[in-house]
């Protein structure tokens, strides 16, 4: 198992973001958490790499507690983070951007790099630019190969098509695929539920901070429930 | 001709020979005022906290290089190698006592704060109470009066620029300094633990995504600002003798010079520093001295009215 999550409870102050979540990502999967604006999938995420400190519950990472464990240890761990809205630094070259990945792993990154700029040509283009200067597109893959500098084993997408064209949408699913076929365990929160499930194993549905419905991702696509609010189509088809 | 240009003409000439003289010691006093702006500045990139205990850091520099230099050396007054010996010894303990005071405020005043999710006004009353409580310390255990720094051969003239003799005591700042500067520009644009330092400038959260662990990140800031800042008072020290008071104006003036080179900008620090004390020295030749201080707090409110990002008006981020 690679992630197990059980009663998870996180707040912000007096509001409680998450009402003790359980859920579980196992070894080579891709596993979505669907859901509504404010319904707690970032919440999720940025709780699964100490962002956020629980108030109640455990988190499980390869069998080992995590719960307690501080943000910046976590990429050494084995878990790395594309948060929502990428968060490039926009002041450092894209180089130093992907170097930023490997920050906390030791020994040298060349071969690293050259590997990026196999999976993303456009980053080899543009590796003396800075990270600002790059198009939504541009930056959303350098927010992925940054996190894939740190070798994790397991990778938390964040919103990876947010204000994405549709052309570059399927370039970053197709590459997302890539991922787990080389071996990445993948934790995906989308907007875009089709395109999503269409690619995961499984699926969670949060609304409030609960989970309300998990399932196969293929069984899910077809759900009247999910096909109502998260895909889009009246209740009546 | 008016009054006025009389009045230039006049002064230039006498002055004239006096021009080389200035600016030598004005570019001195300008690059001890960029290395305390360093302090400000990283703080301040970092953070985005004007770090106003930095004064008591120049301070405390000062006064251990003092007590060190007492215990090394005593009263007698070194030469040839051994002037060089209590220079490096003077700047090691200013540098070293310097960082660890700033690392002390930053745990003490300021870390508190940040685990609470303070305001920024808390950060400020904050500062100015570590500052008066440093400050008065040092007033009430190493008296209230001006203490001469053992004082090794550094009024002596070595060479000259254009007539004006350049003392010792200026080559050391001078080597010092830009040593230094070269060093922290160095270190926070090309070293892994100065990426690291760039990355919680610009976002702290994402760096500690990339296993940076920001609050080592942060004490280190204050450390490396804190050594600049503490040499900077070693070297003020052993040309004026060091007080409790010491580190107020210069620290002031760095400031200052930190604004005018852009705040949260390493080398606009360090710009800014040298500009600030090239005019202000100049300005002995057009007003009397006494104005001195007047014409660098001039400068840094009309550097704001007009470019209130100063000269190179960019982040830390940027200082590769």
């Amino acid at each position: 198992m690679t992630l197990e999550v059980r009663d998870a409870v996180v707040r912000y102050g007096a509001i409680t973001a998450l009402h003790g979540i359980s859920f579980e990502v196992r070894d080579g999967e891709i596993v979505t958490l669907l859901g509504a604006n404010g319904a707690g999938k970032t919440t999720t995420l940025r709780m699964l790499s100490g962002l956020h400190g629980v108030s109640g519950g455990q988190i499980l990472f390869e069998g080992q507690d995590v719960t307690k464990t501080p943000a910046h240890v976590f990429t050494t761990l084995g878990i790395g983070h594309v948060p929502e809205g990428r968060r490039i630094f926009s002041q450092m070259t894209v180089e130093e951007n992907l170097e930023m990945g490997a920050f906390a792993r030791k020994g040298s990154t060349t071969d690293d790099l050259e590997r990026m700029y196999e999976t993303f040509p456009i980053l080899k283009e543009r590796r003396k630019q800075l990270g600002g200067n790059l198009s939504g597109g541009e930056q959303q893959m350098l927010a992925i190969g940054r996190a894939l500098m740190g070798h994790p084993r397991l990778l938390l997408l964040d919103e990876p098509s947010m204000g994405l064209a549709p052309m570059v949408v399927e370039t970053i699913f197709r590459i997302i695929g890539e991922i787990r076929e080389a071996g990445t365990t993948i934790l995906l929160v989308e907007q875009n539920a089709a395109q999503a499930l269409r690619l995961a194993d499984r699926g969670y549905v949060l609304e409030n901070g609960r989970i309300v419905l998990s399932d196969a991702a293929d069984l899910l696509l077809t759900d009247p429930r999910v096909r109502a609010v998260y895909l889009g189509e009246g209740a009546e088809s | 001709m008016g009054a006025f240009g009389h009045y230039l003409v006049s002064h230039f000439s006498t002055l004239r020979l006096e021009f080389w003289g200035l600016l030598v010691g004005g570019v001195a006093n300008g690059l001890i005022y960029g290395m305390v702006a360093v302090g400000y500045t990283l703080v301040y990139g970092v953070l985005r906290l004007i770090n106003f205990a930095h004064s008591e850091i120049v301070m405390t520099g000062g006064f251990t290089s003092y007590f060190v230099l007492r215990g090394v050396i005593g009263t007698s007054i070194p030469n040839g190698w051994a002037t060089v010996g209590v220079l490096v010894v003077g700047m090691v303990a200013g540098g070293v006592s310097g960082a660890v005071m700033a690392m002390l405020v930053e745990r003490v005043a300021y870390r508190p704060l940040r685990r609470r999710r303070a305001p920024q006004l808390a950060y400020l009353i904050s500062a100015i109470g570590a500052s008066y409580f440093l400050f008065n310390l040092a007033g009430k255990e190493f008296g209230r009066v001006l203490l001469s720094v053992p004082q090794p051969y550094i009024n002596h003239p070595i060479f000259s620029i254009f007539g004006a003799p350049v003392q010792l005591y200026y080559l050391v700042i001078v080597i010092a300094s830009v040593g230094m500067l070269i060093l922290a520009d160095q270190f926070v644009g090309r070293t892994r633990l100065g990426r690291g330092l760039r990355a919680v400038a610009q976002d702290s959260e994402t760096a500690s995504l990339m296993g940076v662990d920001v609050n080592r990140t942060i004490a280190l800031t204050f450390a490396l600002g804190g050594a600049l800042g503490g040499i900077g008072g070693f070297l003020l020290g052993l040309g004026t003798g060091v007080v409790y008071t010491m580190g107020f104006v210069p620290a002031l003036k760095a400031f200052t010079a930190a604004v005018l080179g852009g705040i949260g900008n390493l080398r606009g620090a360090m710009i800014g520093g040298i500009l600030l004390g090239v005019v202000e020295s100049l300005s002995i030749a057009f007003v009397q001295p006494a104005y001195i201080d007047v014409v660098a707090f001039g400068i840094l409110v009309l550097v704001l009215l007009v470019r209130p990002t100063g000269i190179l008006g960019e982040r830390l981020g940027r200082a590769a």
